[in-house]
Formats: structure tokens, C-alpha cells, sequence
């Protein structure tokens, strides 16, 4: 049981605050949901929606059919009625624009008119979420106090948004009572969170203390969240004037001496590889969460695609370990970019996280999290235990040298370089030593290696076919996998979120047992079926690409699938 | 009792007769006066001949990429605090590759020592114009002579609202010294410029040349701007040295709420403890 939702309308028509109000409010209700966005990149006009997706169970992805269109203009209808599934209604504003005489699914609520009575027009939104909240039947109870928390302090804003929620909610359940039959809801609250917010909590909750950036989109949510906990938390939050300035930052407050982060996108990503490669050779913990976006260049920056592993696989020059990760689900995310600093404090190496827009967009209702399963094992040597002189690089049977901090030992000093050198930290020439420093530093990658989850395992493990995946499809493609059960097609999905150096067991254990191999994956040349062939042998059957900017829907796997896996 | 000597350490792969001995003597010589111990001092720099210092001063040290050693800078003064930091590069790594930083960091104002050894040459890829050369200096890549005038470092600094501003020369060895400790200790960014020949590339530039030219301010008020903005405009055949600006205002440290407290280095942590930050999404 589930109810689809398509909401509409132009930048700069309250879209978010209607989101937000809706989001907020299913979740204290403990309703399971996922609500995604799909904007343009400008800050008024154009056409903006979101995907709300109600249901019993956990819904992994949106899907493209709609029960209800929220549809704040004429241009929300027209691209948008086709969603509309057979008993879908239109909730619109008659004073906007006109639905053609023959549809006979509108249900007029008149969004401006309702605003203005209860005290100014900008508040249609309001009266959109009142509206819509009485074709969800749900309790009115909820909305007031989510606006109080909105407008804290503002009193005439709140009566009016209170006001106009109400007008919305009557007239709507004036029009069409008991509408639509909402699934059920949990028992307690949850958390109304997206994908940039989780990350930042977890960053915040892995003991980052410091977070440069410059912003770009997608990532810059992540930034936003961190910079509002800076004061209270003390942690620094610092816009670079670019991303040059910002890794370089990232790696200053690393070497001095406390965890730290920054984020991109694929452009600033760009600007930021010869500072991937210094903390690749100066050994210096750092985490880099890519936020991707279609490029090449600017590309469509609002969108979604998975165009930069190949990037991030090889970014830098010269030769040295590096580990990526990426995340299925919002909580994988919490619990893996606190790993990603985990590790990059434990190997003393830079540790990419891949984000995408469609995962950093994406809101979710969720249990809180368990903050006690996060490590922070800075991995650092104890004075007392220090060998003298002490050297930054000393040689150790595994590679990993003990590290010190400035400034916490006396008459022992810390000296990294960004050109080869010595134990000590000085710069040489000499071959030999050359050879043994870049030993060193490559035993990581055994050890990276090691701590690798293999792919999640979804279905029986073997059957019809084999889907293969990585980062934020997890949802879409666990859906298709269930759609194809449906119609008779058994088959497996094997989902990667530790991408580098990739894990290769269970892809040796199922891949001979499957019967048609696909993978599917948001770019248009396949970069994580090639990484498996390069890395095993192994060669897919098929590629499922999409590279449009657009996430995948299940219903587009599904189909792929069928269409092959038969012949 | 620290010795300049203590400070002393590696051997510098510097050509005779360089500048750049001369200001790793000032260094070490400033730090002793002011009883830094080595381990309570970070140099950071990025890359050219200047940039080597980390491996010939006694001390923390973050030798990093061309360019990028403010950035890096800002981000150990984060973390700790507690560090004395002193930036080391020359001409090209702070007014070419890293302008922009040098620019936004004037803004941001961080506790540190900005010592650039300008020698309007650039040194470590074997004599192309700087920056700083001046116009008409015929190179290698300059076949024309320097096309564009050149930077001036120091008024480019006044204009951006930086705290402290000198200019030095390495032959003025004692000048140098006291210059050195007055910017470590100054409370803020503070720039250094300070001239030297490069006797393998800058031909025009020589000791001569600047030995012939420099002169040291007296009389000059430090705390009123117009006067050092005219100094720092002063160039030609009268070159004057000093502290041309000093007047500290609200640094990074003082206006980032984070640190006020103890470094942020070695502090405890929890992750446990933050479960509440989940609160504001129920």
C-alpha cells in the first residue's frame, strides 16, 4: 500500500517550504517515505519538483507514477499529467491556469485567493500543503506547530501560515473526503533527513574539526549543515576562494593535528588533484567527499550522474594508495564516511567519498541513528613510546610510520614534504631511497585491500540474471529486482559501496553462477564494468547506462533486464 | 638557552653567494632571541628555492605544493593554536602561483609570518621572469624583455587591509633579524618582503644594485597608512626598507568562535556524546 505524490511549480514559489512541511510532518508521524528533487539550476522561474513516495514498507526509490500532481502552475500539468496513475487527482489553483474540459481529474483549490484571505498571497504554499494534507487524511493537528518551529518568533507569519493551512485543509476535504487510503503509519517519530545532511552529521560525529570548501552543487549541503554546528561544536568551517586553497586547508588542519574534510563537486574536484597527490605522498589523513554531477565542465549542475569514479580512481599524479568509498543508503552513508576517516587516520592516506546529486538530494524518514557504533581511532603514537630522534617516515614492516603531532614532544620536531625524502622528512634524490619510500607508502594497498566490505548481496545469489551496482542506485535497483521477481524473473543483486581497491570475492563466487550479467550505473561508458574487468577478467553481458542527468527508475531497469536475459 | 645554532640544521642546496643564507641566519637568529623552542614552531612553505627552508631550520615543517603554503598555513593554524607559524617561500610561489591565496589570506588575517624572499627572478626553473622582474628583463621565455610591469607586493597588501607590512634586505643582516621578530610576534598576518640577489638567473638585480639603492626608513610613522602606502610605492633609484604598516586588527584566531579555547588539536572526543545533534531532524 502507498501513496505517490508529484509536486511542481516554479523557483522562487515556496517548493521547499512545502517540502519541508510535508517532510517534517509525515516523519513525526512515523511515516515510511522518500522524497527526491529534481531542480533547475537557476534561482527563479524554470521548473522545479519533487517525488513524495508513501508507502508500508520502506520505499527504496521514487517511482515515475503519481497518485496525487500538487501542481503550483500550468507547466507542473502539462509535463506532469502523464504521470498521473488511473484514480490520480490534480490539486491546482483555478485562478492560475484552467485544466481542458475534458480532464476530469482536477480538484480546484483556489491556492492565492485562500492566501490572501488569510493575509497575503505569498502564502499559497501553505494553503497547497493544507490542501494536500486533507486528500492524505491525515490529522491537521501536525502542521501548526512544524510552522511555529519554521517561523520562530514571528507571530504574524505564523498566525497567517496557520491560518492559511487550515483554509487549504477545509476546502480540500471539502472537495474529495477520504481521497486517498494512506498506508500505516510507524509508532514513533523520525527523522526527516537528506543525503547532504547525513554527511555532515556524520562528519561532525566522526570528530572532524575542520571543513573547507568552496560551494558547488551538490555538495554544498554538506557545508551548510557543518557550518551551523561550528559554534557549538567547535569545529572551523572555512570558505576557501577555491578548491586549490580549500584541500591544501584540509591537509594544514590534518597535519596540525585534528580530522578533516572537504567536499566538491567534479569541477572543483579538478582543482583539487594536486593536493590529493601531496597527501598522498606527505602521508596526511584526508577525507574528500565528491558530490557528482554530469559533466564534462559545468554539465548539468543540479543533476544526477556517476561520471567521476574513473576520475577519482586515478586523480593525482604519481603513484599512491588511496581507498573510495560510496554509500547504497543514507544510513551505509553515516556509517561509511565514518569510516572513510577511520581509515584515512588509520593508513595516513587521502580517502574519497562518492556522493552523487541524486543520493546528497534525497530525503528519507529514518530511526535515528546508533552514534555508538561510530569509531574515532586517531591512530596516532604516544609520546612515551616514540624512538628518537623521531622521524615522520620511519620505516616499518607495514608501511604505516608512526605519527606524531607538532608541536606535542619536546625537542622532537615533524617534518612532511611534498617532494621525496627521507625518514626524516627531508628532501633527497638518491635512487635507493626513492625505491624504498615508494614501497613504503604502496604497502597500503594491501592493506586498504583488507578492510574493504565485499558488495551487499541481494536475492538468492544466483538465478536468471546478476545485477551489479554501486553507490546510490541500491535503492532503484533492489526495486527492480523485486519488480522482475514479480513477473517471474529470479535474479541477484550484488551492490558496491567500497569501491577502491575493489573487493573481488563475492563478485569470484556469483559471477559464474549467474546467467546473464549486468551492470547498471549513471554514466555512458560504463566505468564500473570496466573497473571489473580490469581488476578480475570478468566481462558483463550488459551495460544498463543512463546519462541524462536523470536518476534511474526501477520500471528502466526492469526492462533492460527482460529484454536480455532471456535471449 | 637557545642558540642560534640550535636552529641550524641540513645543508643548503643553495649557490654560493645566495641571499637566501643570509635570511636562514636572521631566522635562526630571530627565533633564538625570542626562545622558541624548535618543536613549538612550524615552518610552512611551498616550492622553490626559497621554499626549502623547512629542511635548513630546525623545527615543525610543511613543505607543500608550489603555491599553496597560505592555504596549508591557515588550515595548522586551525588546528593548533598554540604554534608559532611562520610561512617561508619567495616571489613566485606567493605573488604568482599562490596570488589568489595571498590576497584572501590579507582578508582572513591569520596569526602568522609571511617571510618572502624576493629576488624578481625565478630560481629553481633556472631564470624566468617573476612576478617581481622588472620590466624590460630579458629571459629565457622573456625574449622580449618583461613585458608587464611588476607586482608590488607591498601596496598590494596596504590596500587589502594587512596589519603588518616590511620591506627587507638580506644585507641588512641585523635590520632582517629585528624585522623577523617584530612580524613573528605581531598579533595578525604579517608580510615581509625582503629582497636579495639571485646571483645565478638575475643579472640586473644584483647586491650592487640593491646595495646601491636600499636605505632604511627612519622617522616614519608605522601606524599612519597613507605614509607607508608611499613607501611601499617608493622604487627606482631610492629603495627604502622598514616596517612600513604596523597596526593590528581582529585576526582569524580572534573571530572564528571554535577557538577560543584551548587547540583543537588533541582534544578529546565522543562520538557517542553527539547523538543529540539528531535531535533537530525529529
Amino acid at each position: 500500500m502507498e501513496v505517490n505524490v508529484l509536486i511542481g511549480g516554479a523557483a522562487g514559489q515556496g517548493m521547499e517550504t512545502v517540502m519541508h512541511m510535508l517532510g517534517k510532518a509525515l516523519a513525526r508521524e512515523g511515516y515510511l517515505f522518500i522524497a527526491t528533487k529534481d531542480y533547475m539550476s537557476r534561482v527563479r522561474g524554470g521548473h522545479n519538483f519533487s517525488r513524495l513516495r508513501i508507502a508500508a514498507e520502506r520505499p527504496w526509490s521514487p517511482v515515475d507514477t503519481a497518485d496525487i500532481l500538487v501542481a503550483m502552475n500550468a507547466e507542473t500539468y502539462r509535463l506532469h499529467e502523464k504521470n498521473l496513475g488511473r484514480d490520480g487527482r490534480i490539486l491546482f489553483d483555478p485562478a492560475r491556469f484552467s485544466l481542458p474540459e475534458e480532464e476530469g481529474r482536477g480538484l480546484p483549490v483556489p491556492f492565492e485567493e485562500l492566501a490572501r484571505e488569510a493575509g497575503d498571497p505569498i502564502m499559497a504554499n501553505s494553503v497547497a500543503v493544507g490542501a494536500l494534507w486533507a486528500l492524505l487524511d491525515l490529522n491537521l493537528d501536525r502542521l501548526p506547530g512544524i510552522i511555529e518551529e519554521s517561523f520562530r518568533g514571528k507571530e504574524e507569519v505564523i498566525r497567517g501560515n496557520i491560518a492559511a493551512l487550515e483554509k487549504g485543509y477545509r476546502e480540500a476535504a471539502s472537495r474529495c473526503e477520504n481521497c486517498f487510503a494512506m498506508p500505516p503509519a510507524g509508532t514513533g517519530k523520525l527523522m526527516y533527513i537528506d543525503g547532504n545532511q547525513v554527511l555532515g552529521m556524520a562528519a561532525l560525529a566522526s570528530g572532524c574539526r575542520f571543513f573547507a570548501a568552496y560551494p558547488m552543487t551538490p555538495a554544498t549541503g554538506i557545508m551548510t549543515y557543518l557550518a551551523g554546528k561550528s559554534t557549538a561544536h567547535g569545529l572551523v568551517v572555512e570558505q576557501a576562494e577555491d578548491e586549490i586553497a580549500a584541500i591544501n586547508m584540509a591537509l594544514g588542519a590534518s597535519y596540525g593535528g585534528v580530522r578533516s574534510m572537504t567536499a566538491t563537486s567534479g569541477g572543483g574536484f579538478s582543482l583539487m588533484v594536486e593536493g590529493l597527490s601531496l597527501a598522498g605522498m606527505t602521508e596526511t589523513p584526508l577525507v574528500v567527499t565528491v558530490a557528482m554531477r554530469p559533466g564534462p565542465a559545468t554539465g548539468l549542475p543540479t543533476r544526477t550522474e556517476q561520471g567521476d569514479l574513473d576520475f577519482v580512481l586515478k586523480a593525482g599524479h604519481g603513484e599512491f594508495p588511496r581507498a573510495v568509498l560510496s554509500a547504497t543508503t543514507h544510513e551505509d552513508a553515516f556509517f561509511r564516511l565514518n569510516k572513510a576517516f577511520e581509515l584515512a587516520d588509520r593508513y595516513q592516506a587521502p580517502v574519497l567519498f562518492l556522493s552523487d546529486q541524486n543520493f546528497a538530494d534525497t530525503h528519507r524518514s529514518l530511526e535515528p541513528f546508533d552514534f555508538s557504533r561510530l569509531g574515532h581511532n586517531r591512530c596516532l603514537a604516544e609520546a612515551a613510546d616514540v624512538e628518537k630522534p623521531y622521524k615522520r617516515y620511519r620505516y616499518r614492516e607495514d608501511g604505516i610510520s608512526p605519527r606524531l603531532l607538532p608541536g606535542t614532544l619536546p625537542g622532537e620536531v615533524v617534518l612532511v614534504d611534498s617532494d621525496e625524502h627521507d625518514e626524516r622528512g627531508n628532501i633527497i634524490e638518491d635512487a635507493k631511497t626513492r625505491r624504498a619510500m615508494m614501497d613504503k607508502r604502496l604497502k597500503k594497498d594491501a592493506l586498504l585491500a583488507a578492510e574493504m566490505d565485499e558488495p551487499g548481496v541481494y536475492g538468492p545469489g544466483e538465478g536468471d540474471y546478476l545485477l551489479l551496482g554501486w553507490g546510490s542506485t541500491y535503492g532503484v535497483l533492489r526495486e527492480a529486482v523485486d519488480l522482475l521477481g514479480r513477473e517471474g524473473l529470479k535474479g541477484t543483486l550484488l551492490h558496491f559501496s567500497d569501491l577502491w581497491p575493489l573487493p573481488k570475492t563475492r563478485l569470484g563466487d556469483l559471477f559464474p553462477r549467474a546467467g546473464k550479467t549486468f551492470c547498471a550505473e549513471n554514466n555512458a561508458t560504463g566505468q564500473f564494468a570496466a573497473l571489473i574487468r580490469r581488476e578480475t577478467g570478468l566481462q558483463v553481458d550488459h551495460n544498463i547506462l543512463k546519462y541524462d542527468g536523470r536518476p534511474f527508475f526501477p520500471e528502466e531497469i526492469a526492462a533492460e533486464v527482460k529484454k536480455h536475459a532471456a535471449t | 638557552m637557545l642558540r642560534p645554532e640550535d636552529y641550524l640544521t641540513g645543508e643548503p642546496a643553495w649557490c654560493p653567494g645566495c641571499g637566501n643564507f643570509a635570511i636562514r641566519k636572521a631566522l635562526s637568529q630571530a627565533l633564538a632571541e625570542l626562545s622558541l623552542p624548535p618543536h613549538r614552531v612550524v615552518v610552512c612553505s611551498g616550492i622553490g628555492q626559497a621554499a626549502k627552508m623547512p629542511h635548513y631550520i630546525q623545527s615543525n615543517g610543511f613543505n607543500g605544493l608550489h603555491g599553496r603554503a597560505l592555504p596549508a598555513a591557515l588550515g595548522i593554524r586551525a588546528a593548533n593554536t598554540d604554534l608559532t607559524l611562520i610561512v617561508e617561500s619567495g616571489d613566485g610561489d606567493s605573488y604568482g602561483e599562490g596570488g589568489n591565496h595571498f590576497i584572501h589570506n590579507i582578508r582572513r588575517n591569520p596569526n602568522l609570518a609571511h617571510f618572502v624572499h624576493n629576488n624578481q627572478v625565478y630560481g629553481l626553473t633556472k631564470g624566468q621572469a617573476s612576478p617581481t622582474s622588472q620590466m624590460g628583463m630579458v629571459t629565457g621565455t622573456q625574449t622580449e624583455g618583461v613585458l608587464a610591469p611588476p607586482l608590488n607586493p607591498l601596496a598590494l597588501a596596504l590596500v587589502m587591509g594587512a596589519g603588518f607590512v616590511a620591506r627587507c634586505f638580506s644585507g641588512e643582516a641585523e635590520h632582517l633579524k629585528e624585522t623577523m621578530k617584530a612580524a613573528i610576534t605581531f598579533p595578525g598576518y604579517a608580510l615581509v618582503d625582503i629582497l636579495h640577489p639571485c646571483v645565478s638567473f638575475n643579472k640586473v638585480n644584483t647586491f650592487k644594485w640593491y646595495r646601491d639603492r636600499v636605505f632604511l626608513l627612519d622617522d616614519h610613522d608605522a601606524s599612519n597608512w597613507q605614509s607607508a602606502l608611499e613607501a611601499a610605492r617608493q622604487w627606482g633609484e631610492r629603495i627604502p626598507l622598514g616596517i612600513f604598516y604596523r597596526v593590528p586588527r581582529p585576526t582569524f584566531e580572534s573571530a572564528v568562535p571554535a577557538l577560543q579555547g584551548k587547540p583543537l588539536a588533541g582534544q578529546p572526543f565522543n562520538p557517542a556524546s553527539l547523538s543529540r545533534v539528531q535531535e533537530e531532524f525529529l
